[in-house]
Order: structure tokens, then sequence, then C-alpha cells
């Protein structure tokens, strides 16, 4: 599908783009005749999920798809010159100069032993610009262009010494460095906080209203209705919807541009199936009372001495009541003390004050002897999965693993039950002999929800157990958390650091900051009347994309 | 997101990455050629008479320093002896000392690699401190001290060799259980409630074990050119035995006359060598193919 939107004077134009890798003569095609073109100022977001060819499109346009891969294009122009089948070196004179790149995570797309700023300089050296002095004072001149406070300072630091938002900026500063016509950014903020991730996109913002073409790779779709001015809808290497940015996010005509959209988690979703498929029918009951705390936790303070002598205090008083059937959000940005608290509250780490009763018991002040025997009653749920599972063993013997060993003293009783665990989140019976490495990402998640499950527990830990996963995937995997939340009974304790995510969940929600409890309430109190300054600030960072019509108010469409 | 996660991650939530690490289906000429030699010379060790029907101790001084020939397929020493034939007999002291110096050198690292990793701060810095000074008596330094105790023969090669490369694999196998111990999967297991001793057995033994199969095997060739190496320079096997070493060692006086005496047991110990390291890579590959994210 092409829509030229933009009629001529185009900066740059891609004609029935084809990409594949492997073998020259059975390629395997990653992307398949994409069309589109793009102008000054204007942002292209082109959106998809994993494998939907979008790095792999953004990437044929620097130069960068690597040695396996075969390009093919009736039209691949840049600032009307062909660039189909440039070599490496023609490519190096292009990138950076007139097409600046951006990628996901600046930690490891920066040197890790080079100071930022001569990072930024060599940006400047290869293609020959000026002296050493005046590329200095570039540097400089260029860091502070792009919001970094002190910028003498920070140009002498290296990548891991500054935070994830300025290694961001640096690398975006690198970029546009020699003021390219051109800026390909490739997932620029999924690593980032909200409200970091706010600052990096009114900095890509700010290139764009200066007449530079920009075309942002993501899978956020909320990230792109704040950009965007057109807007392609990626899957299986083909374009499925194209089109101008209201159009494609408020008025969708592909049935997958849909269904992307209602898979995204948000204040309306609350109580409603995110994703299309599903396992046997179940009726979402809604949650019954509060039937009495099963984790208290009360004045937890957890600090970590440093070799230095420095001794950093990662959560300082943090006390919460999780109710039986209930879920309890805990949101916050990184650093907040999130995870120390899960870590906790499982009794993986000792409190240093405080403790955490476990059903009305003393949990994390026992034993640890007393504490191995109870460790069924609270399980966890990983963000990477995959790293929690043994590689060498099956999912079998991961979930038959977990099985206590007193309901499940024979090997055949245990068969059976991780057979029917299996079943209830959804896997077949092929997957039982797979190792992890065998499964995709959501299949793993469903792997760990089910170990999760065998000991039977009252309480599941859930690690952000979604920031993983592609948006659709992540709605059928929290599906299956409600589904089976209101058939067992379970309580959860849901870490995220995504507000939507967290409020379609959370019956209860704490918002952390600097390991301490900033706000706690119900979940629409916290969202829409949040009391303290920092809650504002989250939900004002956050991109949304809100079709009901209720809250397109002071934020404009953004909101 | 690198090209090749893009082509792994195909399509949604579907086709699961099938773990089929690429070069490894195809056909390996070296890894069969190389498995050839070694089965050859394991069953020159265990039944020399199979491969050879000459004595390898047998003088026959009219024939001594021959070039190889159809008689004598590669040549005699200076007493006449069927150089073949010690070749094949040496095999057996040869691999009995390559293997036994790395049993007892694995042995000698697993029980220190482990004890330290899974220990706590103090007995893991004694033990490293230990390892540190095994570290700093060369391999030969260690095996003058054991041939003075002990005098010159197979045993004390065995050992000498065994205690010598320990510390380099205590240390591999302790930053193994350390690597393991801090993975995600054994605080799963800790979190599931499992006992101490079964988390040990059932994942950190196994999966600090894994990278040892194919150091193993490098440890087997390794050891046989330490031995020999020390037999060059008579702290092995005594003299009449056909000990590769030993062999080279002896032929070293002719080597301007009977080339055929220096250059071809070197010839076994390079080919047993490299044979058992080309398998040991063969190996690694099959296992951890299947296992590491290849992206």
């Amino acid at each position: 599908m092409t829509v030229d939107l933009s009629g001529g004077g185009n900066l740059l134009r891609v004609d029935n783009l084809r990409v594949g890798f492997g073998h020259r003569k059975a390629p395997k095609p990653v992307v398949n005749g994409v069309s589109f073109s793009l102008t000054g100022g204007k942002c292209l977001a082109i959106v998809g999920e994993s494998g939907s060819g979008k790095s792999v499109t953004a990437r044929t346009l620097v130069g960068l798809t690597g040695g396996r891969s075969h390009v093919t294009a009736d039209r691949l122009e840049f600032n009307g010159r062909s660039v189909l089948g440039l070599g490496d070196r023609q490519w190096r004179g292009l990138r950076g100069k007139e097409i600046g790149f951006i990628l996901q995570d600046a930690l490891v797309s920066l040197d890790q032993l080079r100071p930022v700023g001569a990072e930024i300089a060599e940006a400047l050296r290869l293609h020959g610009w000026g002296t050493r002095a005046e590329r200095r004072e570039k540097v400089i001149d260029l860091l502070t262009q792009v919001g970094v406070p002190n910028p003498e300072l920070r140009a002498r630091q290296l990548p891991h010494e500054l935070s994830g938002g300025l290694r961001q900026r640096a690398l975006i500063a690198s970029a546009i460095a020699l003021d390219p016509s051109l800026i390909i950014a490739d997932e620029p903020t999924t690593a980032l906080d909200v409200t970091v991730q706010a600052q990096v996109l009114d900095l890509l913002d700010e290139t764009k209203r200066r007449g530079k073409a920009l075309i942002l790779i993501s899978h956020d779709l909320a990230v792109v209705a704040r950009m965007a001015d057109e807007v392609a809808v990626m899957r299986g290497g083909e374009i499925v919807e194209h089109g101008d940015a209201d159009d494609v996010l408020y008025r969708p005509r592909h049935e997958y541009t849909q269904a992307l959209l209602d898979a995204i988690p948000s204040t309306h979703s609350k109580g409603t199936k995110l994703s299309h498929t599903s396992r046997p029918a179940l009726t979402i009951k809604p949650r019954s009372a509060a039937r009495g705390p099963v984790i208290k936790a009360d004045g937890l303070v957890k600090r970590y001495h440093g070799p230095d002598g420095i001794t950093r205090t990662v959560v300082e008083d943090v006390s919460f009541e999780l109710n039986a059937g209930e879920t309890l959000g805990v949101v916050g940005e990184s650093g907040s003390g999130k995870t120390t608290t899960a870590r906790i509250v499982l009794a993986l780490a000792d409190p240093e004050e405080g403790q955490v009763l476990l059903n009305g018991e003393p949990w994390t002040a026992a034993s640890p002897k007393a504490r191995r025997g109870r460790r069924r009653q609270i399980t966890v749920v990983y963000q990477d999965p995959l790293s929690s599972f043994d590689p060498r063993w099956s999912v079998r013997s991961i979930v038959a693993d977990a099985l206590p060993r007193d309901s499940y003293p024979s090997a055949a009783l245990r068969g059976e039950r991780v057979r029917e665990l299996l079943g209830q989140v959804g896997l077949e019976e092929e997957h039982l002999d797979r190792r992890p490495l065998q499964l995709s990402g959501g299949q793993r998640q469903r792997v760990a929800i089910a170990r999760a499950l065998a000991p039977e527990p009252s309480v599941i830990v859930c690690d952000e157990p979604v920031s993983a996963l592609d948006v659709s995937i992540q709605a059928q995997v929290l599906d299956l958390l409600t589904d089976l939340q209101s058939e067992l009974g379970l309580s959860y304790l849901f870490i995220s650091h995504d507000l939507g995510v967290i409020h379609h969940m959370s019956d209860r929600v704490l918002v952390m900051k600097d390991g301490r409890v900033v706000e706690s309430g119900t979940a629409d109190a916290v969202f829409h009347q949040p009391r303290e300054e920092y809650t504002r600030q989250l939900l004002a960072a956050l991109p949304r994309l809100d079709r009901s019509e209720s809250l397109t108010t002071d934020h404009g469409r953004l909101l | 997101m690198s090209a090749t996660q893009v082509i792994v991650d195909a399509e949604l939530e579907a086709p699961p990455v099938v773990a089929s690490p690429p070069r490894l289906r195809r056909f390996h000429p070296g890894v069969i050629l190389s498995g050839l030699i070694v089965a050859f010379l394991i069953v020159a060790a265990v039944l020399p008479s199979w491969v050879t029907s000459r004595d390898p101790l047998a003088i026959d001084i009219s024939h001594s320093l021959q070039p190889p020939s159809l008689s004598h397929l590669l040549g005699t020493d200076q007493s006449g002896r069927d150089l073949y034939a010690r070749i094949v007999y040496g095999a057996r002291l040869s691999l009995l000392i390559g293997i036994g110096a790395t049993a007892l050198s694995m042995t000698i690292a697993i029980a220190f690699g482990v004890v330290a990793g899974l220990s706590g701060r103090l007995v893991d810095g004694a033990i490293n401190r230990f390892i540190e000074v095994l570290f700093s008596f060369p391999v030969l330094l260690l095996a003058l001290l054991f041939v003075t105790v002990f005098g010159p023969s197979a045993t004390t090669e065995i050992v000498a060799v065994g205690i010598g490369t320990a510390p380099g694999y205590a240390r591999m196998v302790r930053g193994q259980v350390l690597a393991v111990r801090g993975s995600g999967y054994v605080e799963a297991a800790n979190a599931l409630g499992h006992s101490y001793l079964r988390v040990v057995r059932r994942h950190i033994l196994p999966n600090a074990m894994r990278p040892l199969v194919v150091v193993v095997t490098l440890g087997v060739g390794q050891s046989i050119v330490w031995a020999s190496g020390m037999s060059f320079l008579g702290l092995g096997v005594a003299p009449p035995s056909p000990e590769w070493g030993a062999l080279l060692d002896a032929g070293r006086n002719y080597v301007t006359g009977a080339w055929w005496l220096e250059v071809l047991p070197g010839v076994a110990i390079v080919a047993f060598a490299m044979s058992v390291t080309s398998i040991g890579r063969y190996v690694r590959q099959r296992l951890e193919g299947g296992l590491r994210d290849d992206r």
C-alpha cells in the first residue's frame, strides 16, 4: 500500500523495498514490499511487534542490514539520489552526516571506554568537521542543545557514569552532530522511565520543528501518538495500514491495528479482556471483598553498604497490606526500590528493619528453615523468565520441580498435575518436552506462571511480568493472570513501571520513589485524583492514547 | 534489535525457535578423521597386538636405523626395534598418563573449585590464595620436585602433571559455580523452598560442570604433551618402555641421520592431542548449541 501524503520534494522515497536474510537463492524474507516517502519536518512512525520487520526497514535506510542480507527495491532514494547497493564506504559517508541513527540502548551503542564527549567529537572528525578545538566547542554546544546540564563535566564522563536519560541524550547529540536532514530513531525511549522518556521525545520533537525528517520505530502506540504525523503499521514484513497519524490511531481501518490498540492496557480497559484470543471461556467475576491481609509489610528498611563506605537506602519505611484475592500494584521508576521490596516480601533479601507477615504469621522474621516449609504459599513470576529457568531442563521438569512432594508423591501424579497446569496457562502437550530456549517469549512467561501456580500459593509476586513482551502477548498474559486470579482466588503483588498495566491490573496501588511510598490508594483514586505532586508528574509524563472523549481535554489529543 | 532476532521472532507468539544450531547437522570430515585417530589409538592402547604383530622390545641390531619401508612401516631405531610397534605400544602409557593426569587434575580442581565457589568469603579467600600459590609453581618445577622425591615413573608423571594443571581448572570451576549460584534459576529454586543441597545437586553442580566436558577433552591432549615433555627431559618413564615422550628423547641423538625417530613419535602426539581437542570442540558446540541463545 503506497500512500504518498507529501507530494513532490521528497527527502526519502522507498518503493517496494524487500529485504531477505540467509542464502542468496532462497533468502528468508523479512521485509516484503514496503513503500513510503517522507519530507522534511515530518515524522513517520513505523509501528509493529517483534519480527514485523520494522527495525530491518530502518536499518536498510542506513545501510546496516549486515552481510547476509539481500536488499532489493524498485526505488530507494535519499535526497534525490539512489542509495540502493551503496558500498560500506559510501554508507559511512552518508551515515551521521546526512542520516542520523539513534538506537534503543545508549549503553550498548556508546563506547564504554570513551568519554561521551570524545564519542561525539569522533562523529564530527570522521566527516572531517573543523579543527580539534572547534570540535571540542561544538560538542559542548551539542550537549547543551540536547539539554544535558553541566556539559563540560558530562563530556568528560564515561557512558556508565551517566544516567539512562543523559546517555540517550548524548547518543542523540552524536546523531544530530552534523545536522543530518533525516533522523532514524529505533525504539529511542523503550529503555527509559516515563519522565525521562518525555524529555527525550521533546528533544526529538524539537529537531523535527527545525525541519528535519524523523523516522520513529516503536512498538509503543502512545509514544507514536505523541510524535507522528504519519503512521505505518507493519506486520510480517508488510505495511498493513499507512496514513495520517490521527486516522490510523483513532480511526483504524485494519483489524490488526485495531487489535494492537485494544491490547493496550489503560484506564478504560479495567475488567475487560485485552486480547481477542482466549482460553476456554471463563467468566470474569467481580473480585470478592477482602478477607483479611495475606501479606502485611510493616516499616521495611533495606540499605546497601557499598565498599566505599557509602550506605544507600534502597527501601525506606515501606508498609502495606495485600488482601486475599486482591492485586496490589507497585509502580515507580527504575531505582525506586520496587524490586528490592519484592525480594524482601519473597524473603530472598532480609530487611534491616521492619518485617513481613505472611498469612498472619511472621515471615521475614522466621528462621530460614521455618520459611522453607512455607515458601509454597508465596511464589514469583520474573520479568525475564528465560534466566529463571535452568537451561538444561524441559518444561515438564521445570514445572514438576515446583510441585510439593508431599501432595504429589509419585511421578505419575506429578506428570498429570503438570499437564493440568500447562492446560491452565494455555500451553499444549507438545510444549512439555521443549526447553526454555525453544519457546517464544509469551510461552516462556506462561511456563513461569505455571511454575508459580504449582505449589498452590496464596500470593504470587509478579515482578515486571510483561515488560519484555510485545503488546498483544502482554495482553494475553495479563488476561491469563486476571483469569487465574478469579478462578483460584490468588493475591498478586504486581510490580511494573508501566502505569497503564498497573492501572489495568490493580485494585490498589503503591507509588514508589527513591525507596519510599509516596502515594497509595485505590487504583482509580491514584490515577484519577492523584494527591501527590510526584504521581501527577508521572501521569503527566505518560504519553497516552486514549480514545475516550472524557479525557481529551487539557492535554489535547495526547491525553 | 539484531537482524537475527528479527528472523527468530518472525511471527506473533508463534513458531518457537526450534533450536537446531547451524553448522552441526552437516558432515564434519575433521571430526570424523579425529574420531578414527582416537579410536585407533585407543585400540592400540588396550589391545596393541591387534594392530601390530611385532614386539616393541625385540632388538635386531642387523636392522638398526632403517628408514620407513614395507617391512618396517615407520622404520627402526638404533637397536633395530620397530618404531611402529613402539608407538603402538607406547599409546597405552601415553594415554594412561594423559587420562590419569587429567582425571587427577579435575578431581582436585572440582573439589577445590566447588568448595570455594559455595563457601563464604573466608574459605573462598583461603582457597583462592592457595590456588594462587600453586599457580606460581611452573609445572616442570613441580615435576622436578616429585621426581626427586619419588623417582621417575609413569605415576610420578601423572601426579606431577595432575597437580600442576589443577589450579587453572580449579579457578574455572569456582568461576562457574559462582556464576550459576547467582543465576536467576537458582534464585527461583530458592524461592520455591528447595533445600540447599537439592539446589546444589540439581542446579549448581550440573550447570557448573557443563563446560568442563570440553575442558576435559582439551586437558587430556594437553596432559599428554606435558608428560611427553617430561619424558623428553628424562623426568618420566624409564627408557626401554615405549612412551611417546621417551621415544622423542631417544631419537634426539639420531635426528640428523634418522629423522623418523624424532618426527613420527611427535606426529603421534600432535595427532592425538589435535584429535581429542577437535572432538572436544565439536562436543561443546553440540552441547551448547541447543542450550545457548545464539543471538
